[in-house]
């Protein structure tokens, strides 16, 4: 019965709130910054596991970046893809694995999660995502809300075919906090988790939620001429610190600041394309861009305007309806918004979601189908890999399998754009972290231990 | 492939169809027919309506004049039949003014009935039934009490008249949700349920509320639908010790009695236990689990208890205490258990999941040590056990002799992701499938605006 209560409390307590972004950049932070940052307090400490050198023969590879081979063949050793080409590759060197009649694609990428933030069980102690106490909180930092111990991640893992996601903050404000992306790889800390070189993200949020939440509260903004004033002011207070010298620690303008630079990415939660529109604009009075707009389910109606701000849709297939600003939301969305031209990332902003970013893609693609909007198997694989890295600013370590790039790699049992298929197989960095055919090969969190259902399939 | 043939109608297009349309005579040829009873398809079948109902089904050529409507060799299936929806109670799901779904500060609880309050032209409808969902099964939400009130059967024509069957079930929520809504413990949902029996038992007694076996002629509304016992003028003296009010008694009257079946919202396996030893206090009550993710670890229980189960399909998270275990091998197990299964409409975002999530319990069969459904029995979870469960057995959800003609032609497989359906039929009478999301398709197929806005565009 979740669907339903979660339904109806979206409105009433923010369960729902979530944001989103992209760039089409694939610029980086991999470089050192300009910017002599005094924010990177909390390293990401992750080293990848060990790994044999792999040879993946004789499977179909979608290799994210819009290419398709038939039984073709992929390397990797060392945590990094060596070689992808047909079976004419040799694998001297390499353990075999027989991928006949399986496909391959790279590692699937959510860049819209709440792992973490708003871990399961869903009881109030677990709820993490939003400071919900000031309209514009660009202080706060989801990775000091992430439990590494949420049993979704193992999920995501499992099912999913997840190597990569973005902790977002919720939507609750105006400017929710700086986002974190993770290598889905569990561990004891979030550091551990963090994936090294990854920019920051920054969650912003327009329309009902930030008026609904302060206007609730008797204060700004109450309205979404409100948002607008608030942001504004916000910005050019930013502005002003960012052109200082910068001495004074505040670490909201810090945020800010380095959004201003371009270090640090925007996510915004937005529905309405009027309401997109004026973001953009918005956007460019202050000196920063969007690099994605999360749920979008408006976005079709100015793929145009999308295209030519190189702005990414990070949206759903198929969900609309569940608030007033949802209510335009149509299963064609990301086949009209290739139609356009425009970025299209597929995202969850569910636990459940997260699992199943393949099929959600399938259904979108589906829907372009019957208009007759063909769009090719290889491409619809990009949107739940490679563009969503590049929305994340991580498309130059992962997210097509490439030589030199990440080992995140999926072996699924079948046509990964199929209802019957799941993972078989996930490595990350050449690491094997997932084999359905090895019952120990799965995580169990550690809240799992001991419980009914403990190491089950899930 | 859908042949062309399939989009031209074979006796007008659905768009002409008024909502008094009679029932046609037609025959489906060259079909790949699943009849939605658990068996397997059959390829090149035929289906045949008469009068509104399926009065041959078969392989081969049918030997009828009617008009022949040729699938092309595509899927056709019964309507997809959806259980515990909110399908015709909501506009918006956070516009608490188009949603009637949950009414927390109404003096009543059992008594309430959803059927005045459905709205059988809501998009929430049009949606859903362009979806192939042709029957469901619509319910308000316990959230004043844990009674949630008398839901009902409905089909999704387009006729203004959706009810089939009013105050088909009760529901009452008994497992995390219901000891918070009685007052915070588990404890005291049990005490208020027995209370609520105890005192709805003597009120028939002394009112004198006739049951299904004793109505009286004259009484008689000449259909099988009982008598509304809320509506009995019995001056039955009551105790002052009485929690419910008299027209809450007077609705758990045939509930008492078995002659309403009682839906009963439970996750936990020891809840699950506690549900089923209520039989020993009250044993005509006609029981059926709702939710029960931890249906698995109890299944020999249910199944020796008879009782059927509207299960979440895919939930395999702890996202509360109650569901420690869920794994989306429920459903298989209890299958394989012998207890009959449906598949829970209000566990997804949106019901026109049911056959994404149908599909994914047949992929369970590739993966080891899970257990999922074969594709028969994964159709049947949304179609004939829904209906059986629903009061239909025989009359929906099933392509039968005798069964309503209720028949989807599909664009593809229907349980793969993004399968749509060409068109639809509800007792024979063919359905539009335009609705708000159809239109918005067609007027953002382009962003052309050189000549006139796009509010010109319909």
């Amino acid at each position: 019965m979740k669907a339903i209560i979660r339904l109806f409390s979206v409105a009433a307590t923010g369960a729902l709130l979530a944001a989103c972004a992209t760039t089409g950049s694939g610029e980086t932070a991999r470089s050192a910054s300009a910017r002599d940052y005094p924010d990177r307090p909390y390293p990401s400490t992750y080293r990848p596991y060990p790994g044999v050198p792999t040879a993946l023969v004789g499977a179909t590879i979608y290799d994210g970046a819009g290419g398709r081979i038939e039984n073709g063949t992929v390397l990797f050793r060392d945590g990094e893809i060596v070689a992808v080409g047909d079976a004419a590759l040799s694998t001297e060197g390499y353990t075999r694995v027989d991928g006949t009649g399986k496909f391959v694609t790279p590692g699937v990428i959510d860049i819209h999660s709440h792992l973490g933030d708003y871990p399961t069980p869903s009881v109030d102690a677990h709820s993490d995502g939003n400071e919900a106490t000031a309209p514009t909180t660009p202080d706060v930092w989801a990775e000091h809300s992430v439990w590494p111990q949420d049993p979704g991640f193992t999920r995501a893992l499992a099912n999913g075919g997840v190597t990569a996601l973005q902790i977002l903050p919720g939507s609750a404000n105006l400017m929710g906090g700086r986002s974190v992306t993770l290598k889905n790889v569990p561990s004891r800390t979030v550091q551990g988790m963090k994936f090294p070189g990854a920019p920051y993200g920054f969650k912003m949020a327009c329309g009902e939620n930030p008026k609904r939440v302060y206007g609730g509260k008797g204060r700004k903004p109450s309205t979404r001429m409100g948002n607008f004033a608030v942001n504004r002011q916000t910005w050019y207070e930013a502005r002003e610190y960012a052109d200082g010298d910068r001495k004074k620690r505040d670490l909201a303008k810090e945020t800010l600041a380095g959004v201003l630079d371009g270090e640090i990415l925007v996510h915004n939660h937005c529905y309405r394309a009027d309401e997109m529109a004026l973001v953009m604009d918005m956007a460019k009075e202050m000196g920063y861009r969007v690099t994605a707009f999360h749920h979008a389910v408006e976005a079709y109606k100015i793929g145009d305007l999308l295209r030519e701000n190189d702005v990414c849709s990070a949206i759903w297939a198929d969900w609309y309806g569940f608030k007033m600003e949802a209510y335009d939301g149509i299963l064609e969305n990301a086949a009209l918004l290739r139609q356009a031209g425009a970025c299209v990332v597929i995202h969850s902003d569910s636990d459940q979601g997260i699992q199943r970013l393949n099929q959600e893609a399938a259904k979108a693609q589906a829907a372009g189908a019957r208009m007759g909007i063909a769009i090719p198997d290889a491409e619809v694989i990009g949107w739940f890999t490679l563009n969503a890295a590049k929305a994340m600013g991580i498309a130059d370590m992962t997210g097509s399998l490439e030589p030199g790039k990440m080992a995140d790699v999926v072996l699924w049992n079948g046509d990964p754009l199929s209802v019957y298929s799941r993972p078989e197989k996930v490595w990350i960095d050449g690491a094997l972290m997932f084999d359905a055919l090895d019952p120990k090969r799965r995580p169990v969190s550690d809240f799992e231990l001991g419980q009914p259902g403990e190491g089950d399939v899930k | 492939m859908i042949r062309a043939a399939i989009l031209a109608a074979a006796f007008g297009s659905a768009l002409a169809l008024s909502a008094s349309a009679a029932a046609q005579n037609f025959v489906v040829t060259n079909a790949t027919v699943a009849t939605g009873d658990g068996s397997e398809p059959i390829e090149g079948g035929y289906v045949v309506v008469e009068n509104g109902q399926v009065t041959q089904v078969g392989s081969g050529t049918a030997t009828v004049g009617y008009p022949a409507i040729d699938a092309g060799g595509g899927w056709v299936t019964p309507g997809l039949v959806a259980t515990v929806t909110s399908l015709g109670l909501w506009d918006v799901g956070a516009v608490g003014e188009s949603n009637d779904t949950r009414a927390s500060r109404s003096p009543f609880s059992a008594a309430l009935d959803v059927a005045p309050a459905i709205n059988p032209n809501s998009q929430h409808i049009m949606i859903h039934r362009a979806a192939g969902i042709t029957r469901a099964a619509t319910v308000t939400t316990p959230s004043g009490s844990i009674f949630g009130g008398q839901g009902a059967i409905i089909d999704l024509g387009a006729d203004g008249d959706a009810v089939t069957r009013a105050r088909a079930f009760q529901i009452v929520s008994l497992g995390e949700s219901g000891a918070r809504l009685a007052g915070g413990s588990r404890a005291s949902a049990h005490a208020l349920f027995r209370n609520a029996l105890r005192e709805a038992d003597r009120f028939g007694e002394d009112a004198r509320i006739p049951g299904r076996a004793s109505r009286p002629a004259e009484r008689d509304p000449g259909d099988d639908m009982p008598l509304d016992p809320r509506l009995v003028a019995g001056n039955a003296e009551r105790g002052d010790d009485v929690l419910l009010t008299r027209f809450d008694a007077a609705a758990l009257v045939p509930v008492v009695r078995g002659e309403q079946r009682l839906y009963v919202e439970v996750e936990r396996a020891s809840d699950i236990r506690s549900v089923l030893a209520l039989k020993r206090e009250f044993p005509r009550l006609d029981l059926v689990l709702v939710g029960a993710s931890e249906g698995w670890l109890v299944a020999d229980e249910i199944a020796a208890a008879g009782v059927p189960v509207i299960a979440d399909g895919l939930d395999d998270l702890p996202e509360r205490f109650e569901e420690l275990a869920s794994t989306q091998s429920n459903i298989g197990r209890m299958a394989a258990a012998g207890v009959k299964v449906a598949i829970n409409a209000s566990a997804m975002e949106n019901p026109r999941n049911l056959n994404q999530f149908a599909g994914n319990l047949v992929a369970l069969a590739k993966m080891p040590r899970a257990s999922g459904l074969s594709w028969g029995q994964a159709l049947a979870a949304i179609t004939s056990i829904p209906a059986e469960i629903s009061g239909l057995g025989g009359r929906a959800g099933v392509l039968a002799p005798g069964a309503a003609g209720d028949l989807v032609i599909w664009d593809k497989d229907p349980l793969e992701v993004g399968a749509m359906p060409v068109r639809v039929f509800i007792d024979g009478v063919e359905q539009p499938l335009d609705n708000h999301q159809s239109r918005l398709k067609e007027r953002y197929r382009d962003l052309d605006e050189s000549r006139l806005p796009k509010a010109y565009d319909w």
